[in-house]
């Protein structure tokens, strides 16, 4: 495979054997599982984050909130819709050890869910974050 | 649907010595605020603390709260923040 793992973050993957041609993590289209898959997309893009339905039309205030937060800095993010995909919906809980959606990442780290994101925001701790996610 | 004081209690008994406030945000009970003081926080970021509240309301999380907004604190925040 030829996309650069940017940063591997440490998690046992279960049921998915390493092939000879990658070691890292993959999507479910490539014969990865729905832990692999978001351990993938959250390495590949600097802002990720799961919700309820999309930034222009999200399914939850929550979910609504937190990505209108990250729309504020004008960067570019990742948005997975869990309602359209009930594994990713389970594995995402999974995958962070945290039971809510929104969840949202950055630089490949586990950040929180919409209270923690309101929190950093209002306390000027994001952009700081976010533009060390862009720098590297 | 849950009681508030269930979580109240759930929330206490992992916690001990906390002072918790929960707050029904729709009259549903099932979209609750709470508002945690807690010396226990002292030293862990945002995340450890929220995970301590979804530890101690695992069972609840899966169904019967629909929302749970958190406000956490440490005794010495929330002074700071109250004064």
């Amino acid at each position: 495979m030829s996309d650069e793992k940017k940063k591997s973050i440490s998690l046992p993957i279960t049921g998915t054997e390493p092939s000879a041609s990658s070691d890292g993590p993959k999507t479910r289209a490539d014969g990865g599982d729905a832990l692999s898959e978001i351990e993938k997309v959250v390495n590949d893009h600097e802002i990720v984050i799961y919700m309820k339905g999309i930034p222009q039309q999200p399914m939850c205030g929550f979910s609504a909130r937190a990505a209108a937060i990250l729309a504020s800095y004008g960067k570019p993010f990742q948005a997975v819709d869990v309602l359209q995909d009930p594994a990713i919906r389970q594995g995402i809980k999974e995958f962070s050890n945290w039971p809510t959606i929104p969840q949202v990442y950055i630089d490949g780290e586990f950040v929180g869910g919409s209270d923690i994101l309101m929190e950093m925001h209002e306390n000027n701790e994001l952009a700081p974050l976010i533009d060390e996610a862009f720098a590297g | 649907m849950i009681e508030p004081h269930i979580i109240v209690q759930k929330i206490e008994d992992a916690l001990p010595g906390a002072d918790v406030d929960v707050e029904d945000l729709t009259g549903t009970k099932d979209h609750y605020k709470a508002r945690i003081v807690a010396e226990q926080f002292d030293g862990k970021n945002r995340v450890a603390r929220h995970r301590l509240i979804y530890d101690a309301l695992s069972e609840e999380m899966k169904g019967p709260i629909h929302a749970l907004t958190l406000e956490v604190f440490t005794p010495e925040e929330w002074e700071r923040r109250s004064s």
